[in-house]
């Protein structure tokens, strides 16, 4: 089997799953104060700890969530109440985030009479700053707060954060970045990028899914989603996972560490996938920028065909890839992100995206090499349904 | 022979029991579930219908039993221009369409199946109870209250070559007891009945919507008198009897039907049962399953309605369509229905061929005899 989704989820590193094995033996609490619990308090503080070094965050900067979609929530939500008045109500994303995002705000639209502004971006997938710089000439007063993904989850394109924060700042307008498929994969300064919260999720660099963190500045204030116990800084409720957040600790803290080496790695495989699959279907159009992007990622179009059809027939093959496209049901919609590109309804239906991770090999891509011509072939005879 | 099949599971208990029956029978089998609304958000609840999520993740954990592949397929925008849109338009030209029917002919053995075809799959199994013989030809089920050759008589040839009814042979009762012996979870769900995507059942309300409310009369089919109004003819179905919301009762205290609908003028016209037999039926273009035409005449029995009555019939066709001269006169028969032709068989009824009724009349002889009719009411 060639797993090409490594964006989708990353098997578990073996010294994160040793980890999560280690402490999920232990018994303990984080908030009991008897000794059981102060061990497993010095658990999360230490990923805490190793988490904020790995990424140039203070420890008391990282609060641990349970996913990267509730980090992201918390983070449009929490914003965007905390700094709402009667003349202050719109919050500024882009075309192209991730639905943790693109919903949440989508959600604050529909039910909280928000005012939503969606950037939109180049033909790379990539921010047109020009009209976020227009936009805060315009009406900075009436902003809550921005998001701006770090790098897209299907097209894999860099976003200029720094840009959004540089613009953003002279009119003190908190910045939130979904970091999920960044972090681990191309370098990440909690600390320099001056943004004020920072997504990320355990399940995409190596740990286990179930564990996300917002970073999160002291002095940005952020309304909860979740009330209770009070446990992260009274931001976010709920008792803390601490086998998952060891996990989670160790996959950053590798990740991060081996990352320079990893990327050339990747970035080499993926060149090399891409210029295999160009060879193998001519008429594949490669999406995204070529230059600012994953090392990772590999997304294509292969016009004429529908993306499901060819997943379905290459899983049959024992290649593992993705439409890079939303699920509702299971129904494949048309990716918005490769609409908001510029992609007509067809295209953006016959897209896949293939991802690589640290367990890929040449051999994945042999296999992915082999089994796609006939797919392609199979796929464009049955045409777009 | 070991094909690549494409089972349809639709989230209920019969295509999960024909799906396993497909691996077991040593193909190698894929499960798609046809995802058919353009909106399953708002079905969420209350519906009864084969298009909910609730369903794609029954038929999701049938496949994971079974333990086979499983994928849904968009089938949305075509069931929507083939069936739905059909289905408005039907009602809307006074005709009584069959959706389920549509949908095998337009979805199902069509779209689907051709698209599984490209992608490299040799048949396309479902869960309806129906049978093919060795010779190619399609059977009534074994089970007579679960047949459904009648909604599958609108396959050609070529479709039915690619088809797979692993059912037919069993009753609905053992395919239940075998569902739960598989271990699937959906063994005792109920079975559907409704049109799948009028979720609350309301069809009357669902044309409205769509074809809106219009004032109009509703008439004694005899003498012209307007007995009534209503609000709108596609409210209506030829046979119809309740709901007509007349003040007055017949002359001679006998219940009324709707005997004809005509869109144009918008008007219902209402009658006696009686006035409702028939005995000769004219379709369009026949569709032939075995291939042949056979111009005929020639004897056979002809079905009206999924589940209805059979009649004995001599029936002549030409390459327009059929005419059916039935040996018992029938009520009610509304065009867009469908005329399904029966070779009678102790092996199973085969189907010859069927065709969308477009004209029915009440032979001179047939309708002398009126009293006879009247006693069945």
């Amino acid at each position: 089997m060639a797993y090409l989704d490594h964006a989708a989820t990353t098997p578990m590193l073996p010294s994160a799953l040793d980890a999560y094995v280690r402490t999920a033996r232990e018994l303990g609490n984080a908030s009991s104060l008897h000794s059981s619990g102060r061990a497993a308090r010095r658990t999360v503080e230490e990923a805490r700890e190793r988490i904020g070094e790995a990424l140039a965050a203070k420890p008391g900067e990282v609060v641990f969530t349970g996913s990267g979609t509730e980090a992201d929530n918390l983070a449009v939500k929490g914003l965007h109440w905390s700094r709402r008045t009667a003349t202050r109500n719109r919050f500024v994303t882009t075309a192209v985030e991730h639905h943790a995002v693109a919903d949440a705000v989508a959600w604050l639209g529909d039910h909280e009479r928000a005012d939503v502004t969606a950037l939109p971006v180049d033909e790379f997938g990539r921010l047109d700053v020009d009209a976020l710089a227009e936009l805060l000439d315009e009406r900075p007063d009436e902003i809550t707060a921005i998001t701006c993904m770090w790098a897209n989850n299907e097209v894999g394109t860099l976003q200029p954060v720094e840009e959004v924060v540089a613009l953003a700042a002279p009119h003190g307008i908190p910045v939130h970045t979904d970091a999920i498929q960044a972090v681990g994969h191309i370098p990440v300064d909690f600390a320099a990028c001056g943004v004020d919260s920072l997504a990320l999720s355990g399940h995409k660099l190596g740990g286990p899914a179930g564990a996300g963190a917002l970073l999160l500045r002291r002095d940005t204030a952020c309304t909860p989603l979740l009330h209770g116990g009070g446990q992260e800084r009274e931001i976010r409720s709920g008792t803390l996972d601490v086998p998952g957040i060891a996990a989670f600790a160790e996959a950053v803290a590798h990740a991060v560490r081996t990352r320079a080496d990893e990327a050339r790695r990747l970035t080499a495989l993926r060149d090399d996938l891409v210029a295999r699959v160009r060879a193998a279907v001519p008429e594949a159009v490669y999406n995204g920028d070529p230059e600012h992007r994953l090392p990772g990622n590999a997304h294509f179009s292969f016009p004429g065909c529908e993306g499901d059809a060819l997943l379905m027939l290459l899983d049959a093959a024992g290649v593992e890839c993705a439409t890079g496209s939303a699920c509702t049901a299971g129904i494949a919609q048309p990716s918005h992100v490769l609409l908001a590109m510029g992609s007509g309804d067809g295209d953006a239906r016959s897209s896949l995206r293939f991802t690589l991770g640290w367990s890929t090999t040449e051999a994945d891509l042999d296999a992915l090499v082999e089994a796609l011509p006939e797919a392609v072939e199979r796929a464009r005879s049955a045409g777009l349904s | 022979m070991k094909l690549r099949v494409l089972a349809a599971m639709s989230g209920g208990v019969d295509s999960a029991v024909a799906a396993a029956r497909a691996v077991e029978a040593g193909h190698d089998v894929t499960g798609v579930h046809l995802a058919l609304s353009k909106n399953p958000q708002t079905y969420r609840t209350g519906a009864r219908g084969c298009c909910t999520i609730e369903d794609s993740r029954d038929a999701r954990r049938a496949a994971d039993v079974i333990g086979i592949p499983f994928y849904v397929w968009d089938m949305a925008e075509r069931f929507h221009e083939d069936v739905v849109e059909d289905f408005y338009a039907e009602y809307a030209a006074g005709r009584t369409p069959n959706p389920c029917l549509r949908c095998n002919e337009k979805i199902k053995f069509a779209a689907v199946l051709d698209r599984a075809m490209a992608l490299g799959f040799d048949a396309v199994a479902t869960g309806h109870y129906a049978r093919k013989d060795s010779g190619g030809l399609l059977r009534r089920a074994v089970d007579p209250g679960k047949d459904q050759s009648y909604v599958l008589a609108v396959l050609t040839p070529a479709q039915l070559a690619h088809s797979m009814f692993p059912l037919g042979d069993t009753p609905k009762d053992r395919v239940r007891a075998e569902a739960e012996e598989r271990g699937l979870a959906v063994a005792r769900k109920p079975d559907s009945h409704d049109i799948c995507f009028i979720a609350d059942g309301d069809t009357s309300g669902f044309l409205k919507n769509r074809l809106g409310s219009q004032t109009g009369d509703i008439v004694d089919a005899a003498t012209g008198e307007v007995l009534g109004s209503h609000d709108g003819a596609h409210q209506f179905t030829v046979g119809q009897r309740h709901g007509l919301g007349l003040k007055r009762p017949a002359a001679d205290g006998r219940p009324r039907y709707v005997l004809s609908i005509t869109p144009v003028d918008n008007r219902v016209a209402v009658g006696p049962r009686e006035a409702l037999r028939i005995d000769r039926i004219r379709t369009g273009t026949p569709v032939w399953l075995g291939g042949e035409a056979r111009p005929g005449p020639f004897e056979c029995e002809v079905q009206l309605r999924a589940h209805g009555e059979v009649y004995p019939a001599t029936v002549t066709a030409d390459p327009e369509g059929l005419t059916a001269r039935l040996h018992k006169p029938a009520h009610g028969v509304a065009a867009g229905q469908t005329l399904v032709v029966y070779e009678p068989d102790a092996e199973g009824d085969a189907v010859l061929c069927s065709g969308t009724i477009d004209d029915t009349a009440a032979h001179a002889h047939a309708s002398a005899s009126t009293g006879e009719g009247g006693t069945g009411v």
